[in-house]
């Protein structure tokens, strides 16, 4: 939208500078298994759809005609809801299917629920489950496009998307950023898609929180680990704190709240440390005062609410992109 | 455009740069003959080509009449009805129009026109803007062949075609020279 005279040549210059890279994969897995090119693709597809949610009708038929399943065999309400609405938004047609109303709990087992779901012309599964595997065993057998919502402690990539979705928007770029990540990172999907993908682009990746939840182990993935939050904040560009899960801690890997408040939450006096540009990023629900002070996550730094939106639009993206490709 | 074993590409040359640059200095006096008050019209490319071509009559129409006309861009690759028949998805792209658009006249601009489903998807596109006054539309080559009831209301050159034929638009921002070319492949 320029005057000519002024017209920048941008608008062209960007499509051809792009990588020739086509998109290729029905399912999303995990960030582990694509490359940075690829990872870049799904960003830039993002950046198109994040500009529909701004028209004033915010619905494309990009996808008009394929039904997909959001099948959440483990709670969530964000996650599912973003999914939803990015559907909705490609003109998909969406049937939610929950842990309470699955016939999972009449015994039926993943593999027949799922083959269910294909019999019904499902093009696009949408799965969360708590086993590590489980999208990767059903797209190996289902011909609809599975895309990882999260599995166990294995991966979350849209999240990890979203993620790298907001850095890049903020910050222009990902390679030297340091990124420390907060928190309960042993049980953390979102944690590894977010390790797995910022490694590819050349960020430095710290990784803090108790030792027990922070195991030595993550460091042969190229990133460096800490237990004093203190002396890392100073030099981060970004800090990512990773909800505590309440539902899956057990005592013994634990200190307790408050104790991990005093040691690891990102409070009012704790985020005067930080560079006055280094981003505050919170995958959500947020447990205000406990991971993070309220009037932190409601600050200037903080981009909690863009990584909503920019998951709408990621998630978009992969619809699209996974869904889209003839099969 | 590709060579495979079993069949030859030909190129005749159709349209140099001179005959490009002629055509769309046509279409530029044609816009302004037909659309009395310029402040209200927008070009709006398609990428990546009938971007260019937008930005060149735009850029001529400012010579010609000393005013500065709108120019934005209209992604239509979500909005294609193809999707999901096609091996290889189209690259997407934000659109960028000036809003809002109604009481606007929105010229849809492209290189080659050919079945008229990338004007039906970029005509679905500008409308989930808002309602614009019209919409027109330009291109640089009409090849015939159309799938819909669309026609230009501006053409640089008419040209016929076999359906199976392909035509290259090269411009400035492509490698090598400017030009418009049928390619015809011939099976060996």
């Amino acid at each position: 939208m320029t005057r000519a005279r002024e017209s920048e040549p941008t608008v062209v210059s960007k499509v051809e500078t792009r990588t020739d890279l086509r998109w290729s994969r029905k399912d999303l897995l995990g960030l582990r298994e694509l490359s940075a090119d690829e990872i870049n693709f799904v960003l830039d597809t993002a950046d198109a759809f994040k500009q529909v949610g701004t028209r004033e009708i915010k619905k494309v038929p990009a996808l008009r005609g394929k039904t997909l399943v959001n099948f959440f065999v483990e709670p969530s309400t964000r996650t599912k809801t973003s999914f939803e609405l990015a559907a909705f938004r490609l003109s998909a047609d969406v049937i939610n299917i929950s842990v309470t109303t699955s016939s999972l709990t009449k015994g039926e087992t993943l593999k027949d629920t799922a083959k269910n779901l294909q019999a019904l012309h499902a093009d696009i599964l949408v799965l969360r489950h708590s086993s590590a595997g489980a999208p990767q065993f059903l797209a190996e057998r289902l011909q609809s496009s599975v895309i990882n919502a999260g599995d166990g402690a294995h991966e979350h990539p849209t999240q990890g998307l979203l993620d790298l979705y907001t850095i890049r928007e903020k910050k222009g770029r990902m390679d030297g950023l340091h990124v420390v990540i907060v928190g309960d990172i042993l049980f953390s999907r979102v944690a590894r898609s977010n390790v797995f993908a910022l490694i590819k682009f050349g960020a430095r990746v710290t990784l803090v929180g108790p030792s027990t939840l922070v195991p030595r182990d993550f460091e042969r993935l190229g990133v460096t680990i800490s237990h004093d939050i203190d002396q890392v904040l100073p030099t981060a560009d970004v800090v990512n704190l990773l909800r505590i899960q309440h539902e899956r801690q057990r005592k013994e890997y634990f200190p307790g709240l408050g104790e991990y408040v005093r040691l690891f939450g990102l409070t009012k006096e704790r985020a005067k440390l930080l560079r006055p540009d280094c981003l505050i990023m919170h995958p959500g629900p947020v447990n205000r005062g406990v991971e993070i002070d309220s009037e932190v996550a409601d600050g200037n730094q903080s981009v909690i609410l863009d990584q909503v939106t920019n998951g709408l639009a990621v998630r978009m993206a992969v619809l699209y992109l996974c869904g889209g490709i003839a099969t | 455009m590709t060579k495979s074993d079993t069949s030859v590409a030909s190129a005749v040359l159709i349209m140099d740069g001179d005959a490009i640059r002629r055509a769309l200095r046509r279409i530029a006096h044609e816009i302004v003959e037909r659309n009395p008050d310029l402040k209200r019209v927008v070009l709006a490319g398609i990428p990546s080509r009938g971007n260019e071509i937008a930005r060149r009559i735009a850029d001529t129409i400012s010579v010609i009449e000393e005013t500065n006309i709108d120019v934005g861009t209209i992604d239509v690759a979500m909005h294609r009805d193809d999707v999901g028949t096609r091996s290889e998805l189209p690259i997407v792209q934000a659109s960028r129009l000036p809003l809002p658009l109604e009481n606007r006249t929105v010229v849809i601009v492209d290189d080659v026109l050919f079945t008229g489903r990338t004007v039906r998807a970029a005509m679905d596109a500008i409308n989930s803007f808002g309602r614009p006054a019209r919409i027109q539309l330009a291109a640089l080559i009409d090849r015939g062949h159309r799938e819909l009831p669309i026609r230009a209301d501006y053409v640089g050159k008419n040209l016929p075609t076999a359906f199976t034929e392909k035509v290259r638009v090269q411009l400035g921002d492509d490698q090598g020279s400017e030009g418009v070319w049928l390619i015809k492949e011939e099976k060996r």
